[in-house]
């Protein structure tokens, strides 16, 4: 105890430090902020610079240099580090930003005028690919045909794997699952493709068809159900468990009857995220569904079209001002598509989660 | 190294809700103040209000005073940075760094502070370790993560890596309620060592605890049920356990209760 | 119950165990039989690309490891992965460089920085963003984000052309180079990164943080102290996985790309592939052989994701563990 020194002066002189300190207005910052935007649009239309994106890091990177120097001129280089650290977090929030807006944004407005009756109610049959008119519809069904039977393979499969890892894995093989599960969520599509074609179209000597793209984003689909739906059942609280086995229910009845109902709702979010996860995928679909312009209802027989890949036909293959502009309008469809799926999925998530009870 | 805090007309609240109110007291320095109260009461809150730990609750607030000698805490100028500086806190709970060594648990606050000369750390980082009577234990292992100690190790850590930087007063929210009675004892011992150099403020809950260790006590109470809390009376802690003023403090001295 | 006779309830007893044993073991198997099913087809995966990968490499006139050029179908099939393991290495760590330090931005953004009203919505909207359909943000980068990038890589041209890598040698083309690839692939990657990122630093306990704050740290040094120590290996495993679809983005690729067979240290420069989207415009007028030669090169990509993404997991245990311990 000895050791510590009564004196009123620290021995660190770092120590030494008053409690008041020159420090900026509140609304420095965004004052700051507001300055550097506009110094960075003065700059930018003076040197006659052509992209905003050029714009927006000449005010970044002025927002920056200014906060830091301000703060280190009046209230010194630790609060100004500081500073330094929260301009750059709102600099990288307002670029996050700025791309997603911009995609959204432009999304809408090149897709939105596209988009009517007749685009939604019409295939491309007879329709001159290179000038105006035609519509989605066959990729539309496509889509839907692909998507529903990659779910209904994939979705028992997940299910019942997500309900042996949970409910009776222990040991070396759930430890293998699990490991492997993972690294197939990390699987990219394309080989995924290349794997169904290998095996489906070249070894056994299937034809393209809408199914052999549905195989395809089955094994795209499995390992995300089986995570979410893992993930869902461990929230599960035992006592139901234990109370159902006390009353002499058996195991299997028990996770048919009670386990699963309980996580119905989250297991049901979980597999809308997968399908709204593989609606979009384009790659397998390039190589499996081979692509046709007329309605085929028929997955197992013949070419298909789907919206992913009807896009980068009329953006690849098109090429002009009409193909864009039916791009756009498909794509806007698929952005619907799939963000409905996910609020929906979500609204789901809220309204039966397994942890609110009933 | 100790000041006197002197606090007037202190209120804080948690968003809309008022959690305690117009709490005025004087603590001496060198010497060490219990605040005891049934849970709830809002002494830990009061706790934090005197070195601005308070506000880092989102939507948290403070109205009043608070005299550091002759400094405001709240006044406009004055940065909570160094405000925490000055007045050093331990928590409830033991909780040193856990990716860092014993050793750069205790130097932590230095190296924030700016220095960065070894010969300064080392002799710093021991003065502390012994002055929070831990330095024979670790003093071979000052490498070793410091979440490898003992619960009582730990929070003596943690006590070390507060005074390290000196601080004029030393605040503690219940240090001894996540330990066990033997590290409660070396916790109370040393706290009975620090006061020579600190001004100390501890939370308790254990009347024992306040009776054994502190020279002032001030007993907090609910002004009633969903009513912010409230400073009861504050006297010399032999007075409060023997003959207190006021009958609520007698009430929940003698168990009657809380 | 007392009326029955002892021996009858005892044979209902039993019927019904041995009922729920059968019940049991079907469901049981089912169950693993599924996980089995998953293992198989992952085997099945490497296996089958192994095996037409073998009959491609076999033939190659030339190192499969090191050739430029992608010609399989020809008389004399000359085909490697040089420029295409170049591209897809390059075009992801720009993707990183970017993505990386700006997700953990955001992630603080969120979980440390932003008034609760806002970064509730914003997390949401990220996590949103997540979902759009890789083939959306190839359309949006090809129509919109080209021509925005325009001026940019003549400014790089400008002020950082004596880096070598940012020099541009041919001038006046659309930048429809590695670098705008590089950059939409951050954008893409951006969201699963800050998904992660942002849970591990929401999982910093508060007794650390405020440990930092009573010790006069400011926000930025309660960050350094105790957030992003804590956070590092889940900030490692999230960056993995964003690498992961980083490596393996076919579509957004392909629309923006400028391919060629030419390896170009200059990231200004047209030209390059990656391994996804070369199979993906390869594939269409490829004959028997080039298939398998694609799928060579579809193995190669396999291994590369399969690694990354086993590494994440494998970080992302680890951290479960020690933060068990010190719960």
């Amino acid at each position: 105890m000895s050791a510590v020194t009564t004196a009123d002066a620290p021995i660190v002189p770092q120590l030494r430090q008053n409690l008041t300190t020159a420090r900026l207005p509140k609304w420095a910052p965004a004052g700051v902020a507001v300055l550097s935007v506009a110094l960075g649009c003065a700059i930018g239309a003076g040197a006659g610079l052509a992209s905003h994106i050029q714009w927006g890091l000449i005010a970044g990177l002025l927002f920056l240099a200014i906060s830091y120097g301000l703060s280190a001129w009046v209230e010194g280089r630790r609060q100004a580090k500081d500073r330094f650290a929260t301009s750059l977090v709102w600099v990288a929030f307002v670029i996050a930003v700025v791309p997603l807006i911009s995609l959204t944004v432009y999304t809408v407005q090149q897709g939105a005028g596209v988009v009517d009756g007749n685009f939604l109610s019409h295939s491309m049959r007879n329709v001159i690919q290179s000038g105006p008119g035609g519509g989605i519809y066959h990729a539309l069904i496509g889509t839907l045909e692909q998507v529903g039977l990659a779910t209904a393979m994939a979705a028992p499969v997940g299910l019942m794997t997500a309900v042996y890892l949970v409910e009776y894995g222990r040991g070396r093989l759930a430890k293998v699952v699990t490991f492997f599960v993972d690294v197939m969520t990390g699987i990219p599509s394309i080989v995924a493709g290349l794997f169904v074609l290998s095996v489906w179209n070249i070894l056994l000597g299937f034809a393209f068809s809408g199914f052999s793209g549905s195989l395809a984003l089955a094994i795209l689909m499995m390992p995300v159900v089986v995570r979410s739906t893992e993930e869902m059942l461990k929230l599960v609280p035992n006592e139901l468990r234990e109370a159902s086995y006390a009353l002499g229910v058996p195991k299997w009845k028990t996770i048919l009857r009670i386990v699963l109902p309980t996580a119905i709702g989250g297991i049901t979010t979980g597999v809308m995220l997968a399908v709204a996860r593989i609606a979009g995928e384009t790659a397998p679909v390039l190589m499996l569904v081979f692509g046709a312009d007329a309605i085929n209802t028929d997955p197992f027989n013949g070419p298909q079209q789907s919206l992913p890949l009807f896009i980068w036909q009329q953006y690849a293959s098109v090429n002009n001002s009409f193909g864009y502009a039916r791009a756009w309008g498909a794509a806007l469809v698929l952005i619907a598509f799939v963000m409905g799926l996910n609020l929906i999925a979500r609204g789901i998530a809220r309204w039966r989660s397994p942890k609110a009870g009933h | 190294m100790a000041k006197r805090i002197d606090v007037s007309g202190l209120s804080a609240y948690y968003g809309s809700t008022k959690a305690i109110e117009d709490i005025s007291m004087t603590v001496e320095p060198r010497s060490v103040t219990a605040f005891i109260g049934p849970s709830g009461c809002g002494k830990s809150t009061f706790l934090r209000t005197l070195n601005r730990m308070h506000e880092v609750i989102p939507g948290a607030r403070v109205e009043g005073k608070v005299m550091l000698d002759d400094e405001n805490l709240y006044g406009s100028a004055v940065d909570p940075v160094a405000v925490r500086r000055t007045v050093g806190m331990v928590f409830q709970r033991p909780n040193p760094f856990p990716t860092m060594s014993i050793f750069d648990n205790v130097a932590a606050g230095l190296r924030l502070a700016g220095v960065k000369k070894k010969s300064v750390l080392e002799g710093v980082v021991e003065k502390s370790l012994k002055g929070a009577n831990l330095w024979n234990e670790v003093k071979d292992r000052l490498n070793k993560p410091g979440a490898g100690l003992s619960g009582g190790q730990q929070q003596r850590l943690c006590i070390a890596r507060a005074i390290a930087v000196e601080p004029q007063v030393l605040l503690m929210d219940e240090p001894c309620s996540a330990l066990d009675p033997i590290s409660t004892l070396a916790i109370e011992d040393l706290i009975g060592e620090l006061k020579s150099q600190f001004t100390i403020v501890i939370v308790t809950h254990n009347m024992q605890q306040a009776a054994r260790v502190s020279d002032r006590t001030a007993f907090f109470n609910l002004a009633g049920v969903g009513q912010p809390g409230k400073l009861v009376e504050l006297d010399d802690t032999q007075r409060i356990f023997s003959n207190p003023s006021v009958q609520a403090t007698e009430d929940y001295i003698s168990g009657r209760f809380g | 119950m007392t009326s029955s006779p002892p021996a009858e309830s005892e044979g209902r007893v039993r019927r019904s165990r041995s009922d729920s044993r059968r019940g049991d073991s079907i469901f049981f198997n089912l169950s693993r039989g599924s996980g089995i099913l998953l293992l198989v087809i992952m085997a099945a995966i490497a296996g089958f690309l192994a095996y037409r990968s073998w009959l491609a490499i076999s033939k190659d006139q030339a190192n499969f490891l090191t050739t430029f050029e992608w010609t399989p179908d020809a008389a004399k099939p000359v085909f490697g992965i040089a420029v295409l393991a170049f591209g897809t290495v390059v075009s992801a760590v720009i993707a990183m460089a970017i993505a990386v330090p700006v997700a953990i931005g955001i992630a603080l953004f969120i979980s440390h920085y932003a008034p609760r009203r806002i970064a509730q919505p914003f997390a949401y909207l990220v996590d949103l963003l997540a979902a759009v359909p890789s083939i959306v943000y190839g359309l949006w980068g090809a129509l919109f984000l080209v021509p925005h990038m325009a001026g940019l890589t003549a400014w790089m041209d400008q002020y950082l052309g004596w880096t070598f890598v940012f020099k541009q040698t041919q001038l006046g083309v659309t930048p429809r180079n590695l670098f705008t690839v590089g950059v939409l692939l951050a954008i893409m990657i951006l969201p699963i990164i800050t998904a992660v990122t942002r849970e591990v630093f929401r999982q910093v306990p508060r007794a650390h943080e405020e440990a930092a704050l009573a010790l006069g740290a400011t926000r930025w040094e309660m960050i350094r102290t105790a957030v992003l120590p804590f956070g590092r290996p889940g900030i490692i495993s999230a960056s993995m996985l964003g690498l992961g679809r980083a490596l393996g983005e076919t579509i957004a690729v392909a629309t923006v790309l400028s391919t060629s067979s030419v390896l170009s240290l200059h990231v200004l420069d047209l030209g390059g592939g990656t391994f996804a989207q070369n199979i993906a415009l390869k594939f269409g007028e490829a004959m028997p052989f080039g298939r398998d030669a694609l799928m060579a090169s579809g193995l190669v990509l396999f291994v590369i994701t399969l690694l990354v993404n086993g590494a994440a997991r494998l970080i992302i245990a680890r951290r479960k563990e020690y933060s068990g311990a010190n719960a």
